[in-house]
């Protein structure tokens, strides 16, 4: 009815300069609150925060053997990441990576052994990879389908299909994928010498590298290319999207496929790179752990390395941390639920500023 | 008709006035709405009528004059309050809960602390509805019944608190022939019961058939009252035709208060070829949109044709479905003899299809990103600006920064977010993003929707200079005037087809005036 108010355009040159500052603040700043308030938790248990602390940075950082499991621990961690940047950024908020994870693990951990003793490495392993794209991407098919034609909600659907995924990965362990030789259910063991080589005289194997570069390629990928761009726009506002013409159904799936497709090179590079094999209801979990970090580095992939680097220093040097100092092992996750925390304060404390700013 | 017509004065305004920055939407408006008796206002988009509604229900508050109800003065200062004074109204969107039944709807307003009481609450809603003559399933969740069916609980709730006035805004928009009949029966029996009901329309047969008062507005002011004596002896045309004017003819006034009045008049182009030829088509809409219901339109080449209508007759699904972003199903569309509706928005844009849409920010650009991003959100993945998928943001951020300076864009910077500039700024940025070279024919939905007067004329001015740079232009708007100020033909709209197109000319208003009422069956 009535013209609606215009609004004045914003000045951008000094306002540009401030934003900066604060992204950079509101990255950093919940982390070393988490620290702090969790040194006021030890504190009040009894324990030495300061020891804690330099436990934690000793085992999981500073000597060798922890540095290099802090590593290996992140190779999986940053791929489920780099999945999810995708999805998150497309704004599908895929939350099934999970059981993608698994299903692609436990379909490698039962390929392995027998491409292996029949392949080379370098065509077994490849295949392998392949294997886990494809099984990830085709359990996030359901959940990409319902989205793109009805519009259903995608968070429901992802959850749902994930818990479907690890109960039927636990199945396949258990009856065809299980090993006759052995008493408890579990995949044939791939062969030590079968599995992802080393870095030179290390224990990491070479797919952290891979991870790692995953993770730089997905950042690249959403920022300078017409794809990423195009899924950012459906990410932004899907009417926006059908507006300039671009095909949001296409998109939809093909975020998913790739999301998960990641997650499932995830399970592939754990199961290649460490394990070796799935014991039924092995379930890590790792999806639930990641999600918070994505979303404290903003959907950046090179914030992402860091913060995921430095959560696997912070659960391998907690482990060895808690059995020195007596403190619960579960004080890890005490930490991250911290984290969250502050970074729920620093968004809604960013939030006012922005508004009187 | 109804003895009982023409009783005292349920509600009685005096001069209600009601500003909003840069209209005022009621100017001094005086009626008296009688117990018994169905009392249709009338008026085109903008003439005021929504306005008080809101003023009579309780959603805003009048910036002068008096409300009397029952010879009381009273001050209506909440939805609550006008329930309680007996003042129900049913919008003209459907506001209830759907995955709520009818009951559980009707319950709704009852106080925190008190106790829900169905057994009474069933009993209240079974006499309403006995009286009402209604049949309405109450423990069906409300999103299952039919949009007639949906108002009719509506009507019940509005008299739930023992309705004095009834005010019905827009009732039959939603409605089917069969829905109408039923809606006026029941305004019969609201009549004999000694309740005022209020009618908004545009729809002149229904405001005769059904009403013993008819007040016209228009900007704001009250033009003209039809009585019931009146009415009774308008057995011929003469008096709608009377009231067709009030609504729609312009007087001197006009000319003062449409912006850009002084641009040339538009050239004529009675024998050009049509560009665009549009058959038959339909869309399939959400629920509360009105989709094409087997639209014809012809559009010449070089002509700016005009699509008037009332809001929600659609005029956006005849916008989206030329863009290319609403597929048909069924009809045909043809641009230059090739047949398109098979095409989507990027192989129309090709091909010289350009759509400005009225929502800026919610569906014109991606608010949060930058500027530079929304001047080629249309061209992801093309040259110059992407080579085999990659980005070139060197060459994206330097064409933001010729656009700005060419379109004079008021933005500080290339990478400051859209949303961050003002509407008429922003709509500089959409039409330099459209007019590019191959744009053949611009379609334009309400392009000047919550612009300031300034960015309002500039935004009329650059429309009619590209119809004299030969473009072929669709203004869709529901601004009479400006249609009038800019087209050589107006196509009007009415529930999904084109009632009909009028040559802009002397008394074209009242021409489509007919169209938009039904006063004329095309």
């Amino acid at each position: 009815m009535a013209a609606g108010p215009a609004t004045p355009a914003q000045g951008g040159g000094r306002a540009g300069g401030r934003a900066a500052l604060w992204g950079a603040l509101a990255v950093a700043l919940p982390p070393l609150l988490a620290l702090a308030a969790g040194a006021v938790l030890l504190a009040a248990l009894g324990k030495d925060p300061l020891a804690y602390y330099g436990y934690v940075l000793k085992r999981g950082l500073l000597s060798p053997t922890g540095f290099e499991a802090s590593l290996t621990r992140a190779a999986p961690l940053l791929l489920i990441a780099a999945g999810l940047i995708v999805a998150f950024r497309a704004g599908l908020w895929n939350l099934g990576v999970d059981g993608q994870f698994l299903l692609a693990a436990v379909c490698v951990a039962a390929a392995a052994p027998p491409l292996a003793a029949a392949w080379p490495a370098f065509v077994a392993i490849p295949a392998c990879f392949a294997i886990a794209v494809a099984v990830a991407a085709l359990w996030s098919l359901v959940p990409a389908f319902l989205k793109a034609r009805h519009g259903i909600n995608e968070i429901v659907s992802t959850l749902m299909t994930s818990f479907l995924g690890i109960g039927l990965a636990n199945v396949l362990v258990k009856l065809p994928f299980n090993d006759p030789a052995t008493t408890v259910p579990q995949t044939a063991t791939l062969p030590v010498e079968e599995r992802l080589a080393r870095l030179g005289d290390s224990t990491v194997h070479w797919g952290v590298v891979l991870a790692a570069v995953a993770v730089v390629a997905v950042h690249l990928a959403m920022t300078r290319t017409a794809f990423g761009l195009k899924l950012q726009i459906v990410g932004a506002n899907p009417r926006t999207a059908i507006h300039a013409g671009l095909d949001v159904g296409w998109l939809t799936f093909a975020a998913f496929a790739a999301s998960a497709g990641l997650a499932g090179l995830a399970g592939a590079v754990d199961v290649l790179g460490v394990h070796g094999t799935i014991r039924a209801d092995w379930n890590p979990a790792y999806g639930i752990l990641v999600i918070p970090l994505v979303f404290l580095a903003r959907f950046n992939g090179f914030a992402a390395l860091a913060f995921v680097f430095l959560f696997a220093v912070l659960v391998i040097g907690g482990e060895s941390a808690a059995r020195r100092l007596d403190v619960p092992s579960f004080f890890v996750l005490v930490l991250v639920a911290l984290l969250m925390l502050f970074f729920a304060v620093t968004e809604f404390l960013g939030h006012i500023l922005g508004r009187r700013g | 008709m109804g003895a009982a017509a023409g009783g005292e004065a349920a509600v009685a305004l005096h001069g209600i006035v009601k500003r909003f920055p840069g209209v005022v939407a009621n100017d001094g408006i005086s009626l008296a709405f009688r117990a018994g008796e169905v009392h249709a206002l009338l008026g085109e988009n903008g003439a005021g009528k929504s306005t008080l509604v809101g003023i009579l229900s309780g959603m805003l508050r009048p910036d002068g004059g008096r409300i009397e109800v029952g010879g009381r003065q009273v001050r209506i200062a909440s939805p609550a309050a006008a329930l309680r004074l007996g003042i129900g109204t049913v919008h003209q969107h459907v506001l209830l809960v759907e995955s709520l039944t009818a009951i559980e709807n009707l319950m709704l307003g009852a106080p925190w602390w008190r106790r829900c009481d169905r057994k009474a609450a069933l009993a209240r809603f079974n006499r309403l509805a006995a009286l009402l003559s209604v049949a309405v399933a109450p423990d069906v969740p409300v999103g299952r019944l039919s949009p007639g069916e949906r108002q009719q609980v509506e009507i019940v709730r509005a008299l739930w608190h023992g309705g004095r006035v009834l005010i019905l805004d827009e009732p039959t928009s939603m409605l089917t022939p069969k829905g109408v009949e039923d809606l006026a029966a029941v305004v019969r029996r609201l009549r004999q019961r000694g309740v005022a009901v209020v009618f908004i329309t545009h729809k002149l047969k229904e405001a005769r058939a059904l009403a013993d008062r008819i007040s016209v507005l228009r900007r704001g002011r009250m033009v003209g009252a039809l009585g019931p004596e009146e009415l009774r002896a308008a057995t011929g045309k003469d008096a709608m035709e009377a009231v067709v004017a009030m609504m729609f003819e312009r007087g001197e006034e006009a000319g003062e208060r449409a912006p850009g009045a002084a641009l040339p008049p538009p050239r004529r182009h009675d024998t050009a070829p049509p560009l665009l030829v549009m058959r038959a088509a339909t869309t399939t809409g959400e629920r509360g949109e009105c989709p094409l219901a087997g639209a014809d339109l012809d559009i010449r080449e070089g002509e700016i044709l005009g699509i008037a209508g009332v809001d929600g007759n659609g005029q956006k699904h005849l916008a989206e479905a030329l863009a290319g972003q609403r597929p048909l199903a069924s009809g045909t569309i043809a641009l230059a003899g090739r047949a398109i509706q098979a095409l989507g928005v990027g192989r129309r844009r090709r091909l010289g299809i350009r759509y400005v849409s009225d929502e800026r920010l919610g569906e014109a650009t991606a608010p949060h990103h930058a500027l530079a991003v929304n001047l080629v959100l249309k061209e992801i993945g093309q040259a110059p600006f992407w080579r085999c998928g990659l980005t070139s943001w060197r060459r994206i951020h330097a064409h933001a920064r010729r656009t700005i300076a060419e379109a004079n864009i008021d933005a500080a910077s290339e990478r400051l977010a859209i949303a961050n500039l003002s509407g008429g700024n922003i709509q500089k940025a959409l039409l330099a993003r459209e007019w590019t070279p191959g744009a053949r024919l611009l379609i334009f939905n309400k392009p000047t929707h919550g612009l300031d007067l300034h960015s309002t004329h500039r935004a009329r001015a650059w429309i009619a200079a590209a119809g004299k740079a030969g473009a072929t232009v669709v203004v869709v708007s529901n601004e009479l005037d400006e249609l009038l100020q800019l087209c050589q033909r107006i196509a009007v709209m009415e529930r999904g087809k084109v009632a009909g197109v009028v040559e802009n000319g002397a008394g074209a208003e009242t021409g489509i005036g007919r169209l938009m009422t039904g006063m004329e069956a095309p």
